[in-house]
């Protein structure tokens, strides 16, 4: 057990780095005053000891008030850039680079499903490439979790009926664990995964390996199969507003309010369809909740960021086609 | 304080000794069991507090033992998650929320200021009935299969998802939360209404503004919590539909509610230790506390600001970025009455004159242990950084060193120090110093490690875990058994003295608080005559030398 042990974790991402110095700034700060004050201690406890045979009880010494409005004051300049730098380094770890690629998680106890938008989903295990930044959507079927990478310095809660996400930067080739950290119940320790950072085209060969096709081409099954075509067509019969290019657009509601049209949003009209009424439109439709699962909607998601003009499946039949089979009849058999 | 005893030679007094006092003025069951005297009560409590200490600290043993092994060597899920639940539950609301203000500021806080007996001796009565229905309960919670959500009761998972009992744990906590709540009350309205004449407000000691100031707190913050877990436990049984999301519930906003009680718990926890250790500290330096003003009016400002910071717990649980932004340089300001406070204390040992009795050793440790504890807490301040130790081991360690270092180190000293007063007898000095010393190594042994463990990212609450962190666990465990040594030790030298130790005296370490002023142990009315006070508290270099023979 001993020839494991490391008193620093790895850094291996960008902001395991930036982490790292605001430690070490940190550490000098705290562990000068500590030392001033432990030296101050020992030192007086040593000088002013009562000596064997001394009468009487020591002279007053007044406060200083000028003393003390100095260690009133001065710790606020060390807070202020304690403050100011944990803000910056913590500001950039949740709003990431336009450029980040989106992988979707859905914790549950006590497992975490990931889906990547090229179509591959693993379970307890996320591939990712050397370099390219990764912004986690998440979300929970059920209770709180935490998403933690000790070697990326990064931790953000799983809430349910909401998403969250959190991004990193891997900097080094390797695999790294993942832990949940907010207690989940029985199996809350076992909770964990492992993330594989690779180079580049390693994790191209990785994504071809076994994708049954995009998140996107997923998620317009899943636009078929709940029948949102029927309503969402896109045509000029539509009852419901057209999904076309909406993505990150702002969205008009009927109570004057614009929002912009985001994963939250998105994620709330199919859950909570009555919520937020689009102008123009009537409350008509239906919850899908209990009905659809977090991962058939984060599939939705994706289709609907690819969705252009004019590119809404047809509703090909006013009725759908019969889909049991015709009842057997024994009369008829053996022929 | 007062010109009426002071300078009096300390040492025996043999008509002390003999006369009536508070412990001998009846010895019936039913005396004890209805009896109004303040010093009684503190007494009742002393046992059943001492108790609830060593049931949490039976459960953390099993699990330091079984953390020995990254696989869990003695105990493994729900089992586990059982044990921390208990630890946390019983060590929180049941030994170190009410330690200090129901064993000490019940018996000396009424005395400290001059007074007979608290406000309303009936209600403090009562306030003990709340905490036996409230331990009781939760115990019998616990032995009738447990409960698994840990301390801090999050939903979902508490109001949906465990199948343990929730509801009645919870229960049991604002049963007991209800006694801290009548205490704040019955010891506010003394400190109004009850000083002697002369013992106006900045001639009072700080272990009265420390515990007027967590007074406060109790009254504010408990009902927020017994709120929060009466929602709780609604919605486990009638699925209302307040915490959990499948019901239309915000599962974020118990958190909300849960640290707006528990952060200020934090305080109620340490400003009293604070208190006791602004006694031990002047005393034995023999010298006036430095900077009086500024240590009193500190401790309202840590009462004050401590109840909008509490979602610094919260930095990586989905808060807006600007609550964020907020709540972590308010947590900031917060440490500035704490550090006031390490510097004055400090300074009160410059040009002193200082013996290292037990309380003295254990005020000391207190200091460093609180300073240390602290300025991890700047570390969980920060946003950048807690991002990265959130939910970890270094947050544990963290507050252990604020909760078991400062809070249990503060108990010690003002059990210590008073001792001699309550039970008018002297404990062993060795063993009551070597135990000083032994809970400072194990403590020191014992957290150290979990920083470590947890920068290096080893979440909390993990029954198994990886093995790179086994060495860490090892040596926590280690020093774990040292701090258990520790705790058990003064289990036996401080009875032993109830029947061996030699009689104290009035005013055994030549203190100068009213306390002080009385036989020991105290007459049931605790002062033959009310003193008049005539100056502000601590001044030593008016004392001749209490403690030559």
């Amino acid at each position: 057990m001993f020839n494991e042990v490391a008193l620093f974790p790895e850094a291996a991402s960008t902001t395991a780095q930036q982490v790292d110095r605001l430690f070490l700034f940190l550490t000098a700060v705290c562990g000068g005053v500590g030392l001033l004050v432990a030296a101050l201690l020992i030192s007086f406890a040593v000088k002013y000891r009562r000596r064997p045979g001394e009468k009487g009880n020591p002279p007053e010494t007044p406060a200083s008030r000028p003393l003390e409005w100095f260690w009133t004051i001065a710790p606020i300049g060390f807070f202020a850039v304690m403050f100011l730098w944990g803000a910056e380094v913590y500001i950039s770890a949740y709003r990431p680079p336009d450029d980040a690629a989106t992988v979707y998680v859905v914790g549950k106890q006590w497992m975490w499903k990931c889906q990547h938008p090229e179509g591959q989903r693993e379970i307890d295990t996320l591939h990712v490439p050397l370099g390219r930044p990764t912004r986690l959507l998440m979300t929970s079927e059920d209770v709180i979790h935490s998403l933690f990478i000790p070697d990326f310095r990064i931790h953000m809660d799983l809430l349910p009926e909401r998403y969250t996400s959190v991004w990193f930067q891997p900097t080094r080739i390797g695999t790294y664990r993942l832990f949940c950290s907010q207690y989940c119940g029985t199996q809350h320790a076992g909770m964990v995964g492992t993330i594989v950072v690779m180079r580049p085209d390693d994790y191209q060969r990785w994504l071809n390996l076994s994708a049954e096709g995009s998140m996107a081409l997923q998620g317009r099954k899943v636009f078929l199969k709940y029948r949102c075509v029927s309503c969402h067509s896109g045509d000029g019969i539509a009852r419901c507003p057209s999904l076309e290019d909406l993505y990150g657009r702002p969205v008009a509601l009927s109570n004057g309010r614009v929002v912009p049209a985001d994963d939250e949003y998105i994620r709330e009209s199919i859950v909570y369809p009555s919520a937020k009424i689009v102008a123009g439109y009537e409350n008509i439709m239906p919850t899908y909740k209990g009905q659809i699962s977090e991962e058939e909607i984060f599939q939705l998601i994706a289709y609907l960021q690819t969705l252009g003009k004019g590119e809404t499946p047809v509703r090909v039949e006013e009725f759908p086609p019969p889909t049991g089979t015709p009842p057997i009849t024994t009369k008829d058999w053996p022929p | 304080m007062s010109e009426s005893h002071s300078g009096e030679a300390s040492g025996t007094r043999d008509d002390d000794s003999v006369r009536r006092n508070y412990l001998n003025a009846s010895y019936s069951v039913i005396s004890w069991l209805f009896t109004t005297d303040h010093k009684r009560i503190a007494l009742l409590y002393l046992i059943p507090v001492t108790l609830m200490f060593f049931v949490g600290g039976v459960a953390i043993t099993i699990q330091r033992l079984s953390l020995m092994s990254p696989q869990g060597a003695l105990v493994e899920g729900d089992t586990y998650n059982k044990l921390f639940t208990i630890h946390g539950v019983i060590m929180v609301f049941f030994f170190l929320v009410p330690v200090i203000p129901t064993v000490l500021g019940n018996f000396f806080l009424p005395m400290m200021i001059g007074a007979k007996d608290l406000a309303f001796p009936r209600l403090n009565l009562l306030s003990w009935y709340l905490y036996m229905l409230g331990a009781v309960w939760t115990l019998v919670a616990v032995l009738a299969g447990g409960v698994d959500t840990g301390w801090t009761f999050y939903t979902p998972y508490s109001s949906a998802s465990s199948h343990t009992n929730v509801a009645m744990t919870m229960l049991g906590v604002v049963i007991s939360g209800f006694s801290s709540l009548l205490t704040g009350l019955n010891f506010i309205v003394t400190v109004h209404w009850l000083r002697a004449p002369g013992l106006h407000w900045f001639r009072l000691p700080i272990f009265v503004w420390s515990t007027y100031a967590t007074s406060f707190i109790f009254l504010l913050a408990v009902p927020v919590l017994a709120m929060a877990f009466i929602l709780v436990v609604l919605e486990r049984i009638l699925q209302i539909g307040v915490f959990d999301p499948a019901l239309g519930g915000d599962p974020l906003l118990f958190q909300h509610l849960f640290w707006f009680y528990s952060h200020p718990a934090v305080y109620i926890m340490i400003l009293p230790g604070m208190g006791v250790v602004s006694e031990v500290i002047p005393c034995f330096a023999r010298k006036q506390l430095y900077g009086y003003h500024f240590v009193a009016f500190s401790s309202f400002a840590i009462a004050c600001l401590g109840f909008f910071v509490w979602a610094h717990h919260m930095f990586v649980a989905g808060l807006s970025l600007y609550a964020a932004l907020i709540f972590s340089s308010l947590s900031f300001l917060v440490a500035i009455p704490s550090a006031i406070k390490v510097f004055n204390w400090t300074s009160t040992l410059y040009k002193a004159s200082i013996t290292f009795e037990a309380p003295m050793l254990f005020s000391l440790g207190f200091v460093a242990l609180f300073t240390f504890g602290g300025m991890a807490g700047l570390y969980l301040a920060t946003l950048g950084m807690d991002m990265h130790i959130h939910d970890t081991y270094f947050v544990i360690a963290h507050f252990h060193f604020i909760m078991v270092g400062g809070m249990v180190l503060g108990y010690m000293a003002g059990l210590h120090y008073w001792w001699p007063k309550m039970f008018g007898r002297l404990y062993s000095d060795w063993w009551s110093r070597f135990t000083a010393i032994i809970i400072f190594v194990g403590f020191f042994l014992t957290f150290i490690p979990q920083f470590v463990a947890g920068y290096n990212g080893m979440p909390r609450r993990y029954y198994m875990y990886a093995p790179e962190y086994q060495v860490w666990n090892v040596m926590s465990s280690a020093g774990a058994s040292i701090l258990g040594v520790g705790y058990v030790i003064p289990l036996i030298y401080l009875p032993w003295s109830l029947w061996r130790g030699k009689p104290a005296g009035r005013n055994p370490w030549g203190a100068t608080g009213l306390e002080w002023q009385t036989p020991s142990p105290p007459p049931t009315d605790n002062f033959d005559s009310t003193p008049v006070v005539v100056r502000p508290p601590y001044q030593y270099h008016f004392q001749k030398a209490q403690n030559e023979p």
